[in-house]
């Protein structure tokens, strides 16, 4: 019909983006939260392994799996093929097991609960109602606004402090709870999954997260359902020194279908910290799940001081025919990204979709991109990727694409774009295509392009600053992968794609 | 309205100078042409004005409404009421034209310490004057210029200074690769924009966008300079006799 009907959305940049660009001149997370936390010692060995195991009250298989991923992970060393530099980190200077004092019991009603916590939610966002359920105070995910239909597990440091929505869930049958719960009360499907993604042996950062992982969330949707409410999960690192180790299992049944939100933040810190999460996400026979991600932890300061580490494990499995899986990324944050959602596929007639916009700005490195492993026949991938360098920044995208003998008539189509912004930042594309079939089709096409001064001119011209420009004109560039992510999370990408380019011209 | 004195521009990368002391003082209400050859440094006038990187003002002065704007930011400008619609207007792949539309309007309105324009009534507003220059609901959606014909690009440039409403329009070849009825139409929108508080500098090649755009004043430039000022019968007689005449007149 008529045009403009679309105009409030998604299409480009909404004024919210222009004011957070204007306001905000630095991360705007970067404020930390003076709470008294408890502390393991420093390090990982088997003592800590035994203590996180002994906090979260497991059952002695989930110590004994940890113990053994342990063993796997000292034999191992860190890779070091991705396109990325950093010192050396010293993994017995972390603290592996952190959370807030006020979580050891749970609290009675919100004046019981630490305020800076509180204060902490207020800051990034969360509801006042929503606050009262995440800290805990009994009663009040029994009465949920009904506007907001967003359920959501907060995982604060290194522990899940809290969950709403549950009682809703649980009427459809939706299990949505944080892992170390999952443990407790549903030990066969944890037994069942877990590691069966991802496996413990499968690379040095997936290994010492089995062995020391403290939390994270859990999700089963059972057979046919569809999930009521989209699911988010937030997670913030705020302690000092400490490495969050999240783990995340996600279990579609046969023909059901959820979709799953992600966002993390952290604290300004002058010392780098570390970050090492696996996803484990299962999808059975016509099953379908849909996982965006915004990744927003601290980046480090114009001079590369600080920031997290960011290496993260993310591997969906379409076990059964027909399984469908999306993985959506808007990564900002983090120093040092290092990430590759991935996506077997397994079932005939499978599919794996990936849409990422990956930005590195002043010092910032990401290597970053998706593997599609085509097992099944029929199956089909696509890959639409894009990446914007500023500053000194390096970006890579880092993409691999197998067919399998089995794997007949399957496609894959993959696009990577590259924006350069400024000349001293790189991009690099580096694709790896194997086909061992005949009757598959690989389509990879590239471009590399830069934000050009007339471009920026033109805008400027018809009257927005220098800022909302470059704001606008990558927003553009990222439109395809703006439009796949969930209307709140499209909104909340747009600004940070411009909060995040700040300084990046003039 | 726009007072031009003794405007010496060179490029910023080598010592050339391209404007050699240009006067123009064009009044609000009134058309000015400005003709001359290839390579006299019209465009780059049109360039210096709105604030385009690359150019060293070294001499002179230009004032927008008594304000001095050489110093003033691109946004700036544009926010006192400065437009140019370009020779070649610009891509900008993933932006919808009409996100375009509205963020630049809205810029504005902010500079300018108004409100923004609600949702409604800029939707209301930007159908109404699309339609007067044969702009269709698909290409108020589709990315800013991407794809569109020369005659489009044109037409969009117009949209654009029609819904920005600016005290000063600098038209740089406008008709450049418009077949004639994509002329009339831009010619059309511009007129409809002609009143007694607005300005226009049209930028042209040929004497026939004058045929539909009525100067008041026409200017002969030539050597970053304007050698001759006159009505519109300047313009035929450079249709006629070509630019020598005037050349040899000049030295």
């Amino acid at each position: 019909m008529e045009a403009g009907d679309t105009l409030q959305v998604k299409d480009g940049v909404d004024q919210e983006t222009i004011d957070a660009v204007k306001e905000v001149s630095t991360y705007k997370y970067g404020w930390d939260t003076d709470i008294e936390m408890e502390y393991a010692p420093k390090g990982v060995n088997e003592d800590i392994v035994k203590l996180i195991s002994e906090k979260n009250s497991e059952p002695e298989w989930m110590t004994s799996w940890r113990l053994e991923a342990l063993e796997r992970w000292k034999k191992m060393t860190e890779p070091k093929w991705a396109m990325v530099d950093y010192p050396e980190i010293d993994f017995q200077d972390q603290y592996y097991y952190a959370r807030p004092k006020s979580m050891v019991e749970k609290p009675k009603s919100l004046d019981e609960v630490d305020p800076k916590l509180l204060a902490t939610y207020e800051k990034l966002g969360i509801p006042l109602k929503e606050q009262m359920i995440l800290a805990g105070v009994e009663g009040a995910a029994d009465k949920p606004d009904g506007e907001r239909k967003v359920a959501v597990d907060a995982v604060f440091d290194s522990v899940s402090v809290g969950t709403t929505f549950k009682s809703e869930l649980k009427k459809a049958g939706v299990i949505f709870c944080s892992i170390s719960e999952a443990i407790k009360e549903h030990p066969d499907l944890v037994k069942k999954y877990l590691g069966s993604v991802v496996p413990v042996s499968d690379n040095f950062y997936a290994t010492l997260n089995s062995a020391v992982f403290s939390d994270g969330s859990f999700v089963y949707i059972p057979p046919g359902v569809k999930c009521p409410m989209e699911l988010s999960t937030y997670f913030r690192i705020n302690a000092e020194n400490t490495g969050q180790f999240e783990r995340t299992l996600i279990i579609a049944d046969k023909g059901s279908y959820v979709s799953y939100l992600e966002g993390c933040t952290a604290p300004k810190r002058d010392t780098a910290q570390l970050h090492a999460a696996v996803v484990e996400i299962v999808v059975e026979e016509d099953a379908e799940v849909k996982y965006s991600t915004v990744q927003n932890w601290f980046p480090g300061d114009e001079n590369g001081n600080g920031g997290i580490y960011n290496f993260v494990t993310k591997r969906a499995d379409c076990r059964g025919d027909r399984a469908k899986v999306m993985w959506t990324q808007v990564e900002t944050g983090s120093a040092v990204t290092w990430k590759y959602p991935s996506c077997i596929l397994r079932g005939d007639e499978s599919q794996g979709e990936f849409y990422s916009i990956a930005i590195a700005n002043n010092h910032q490195q990401a290597d970053t991109g998706t593997k599609m492993l085509h097992l099944g026949k029929n199956t089909k991938s696509r890959i639409v990727s894009k990446g914007i360098s500023a500053g000194v920044a390096q970006n890579t995208y880092r993409g691999q694409v197998n067919m399998h003998p089995r794997a007949k008539n399957s496609r894959n189509y993959t696009q990577c774009d590259s924006l350069l912004i400024g000349d001293k930042c790189g991009a690099h594309t580096v694709p790896y295509i194997e086909v061992k079939n005949n009757s598959s089709r690989v389509e990879h096409e590239a471009t590399t392009s830069k934000v050009d001064d007339d471009q920026l001119f033109y805008c400027r011209q018809r009257g927005m600053g220098e800022e909302e420009a470059v704001a606008l004109v990558v927003n553009g560039f990222c439109k395809d992968v703006l439009q796949a992510l969930p209307m709140e999370f499209a909104m909340e990408a747009q600004q940070l794609v411009a909060i995040s380019l700040e300084g990046s011209v003039g | 309205m726009l007072k031009i004195n003794n405007l010496h521009v060179s490029l910023e990368d080598e010592d050339k100078e391209i404007l050699k002391g240009v006067d123009l003082t064009v009044d609000a209400g009134t058309v000015h042409a400005i003709m001359g050859p290839n390579g006299s440094g019209k465009s780059t006038l049109s360039y210096v004005l709105s604030g385009k990187e690359g150019y060293n003002v070294t001499d002179g002065s230009v004032e927008l409404n008594g304000d001095n704007i050489m110093d003033l930011e691109p946004e700036e400008r544009a926010a006192l009421g400065l437009f140019l619609a370009f020779q070649y207007p610009i891509e900008i792949p993933g932006v919808g034209n009409m996100t375009f539309l509205r963020t630049a309007l809205n810029a504005q309105r902010k500079a300018r310490g108004e409100d923004e324009i609600s949702a409604t009534d800029f939707l209301r507003l930007v159908r109404e004057k699309a339609a007067t220059l044969k702009i269709d609901s698909d290409m108020l959606k589709r990315p800013v210029n991407v794809g569109f014909s020369g005659g489009e690009k044109k037409r969009n440039e117009i949209l654009q200074m029609a819904m920005l409403e600016p005290k000063i329009c600098i038209l740089d070849e406008t008709d450049s690769g418009l077949d004639v009825d994509a002329m009339k139409l831009v010619a059309n929108g511009v007129n409809a924009l002609r009143n007694e508080g607005r300005g226009f500098l049209v930028i042209t090649h040929y004497q026939r966008l004058l045929d539909h755009i009525k100067p008041d004043v026409v200017h002969i430039m030539a050597d970053g300079k304007i050698i001759k000022s006159g009505g519109p019968e300047l313009a035929l007689e450079v249709e006629n006799n070509g630019y020598s005449d005037l050349l040899d007149e000049a030295s």
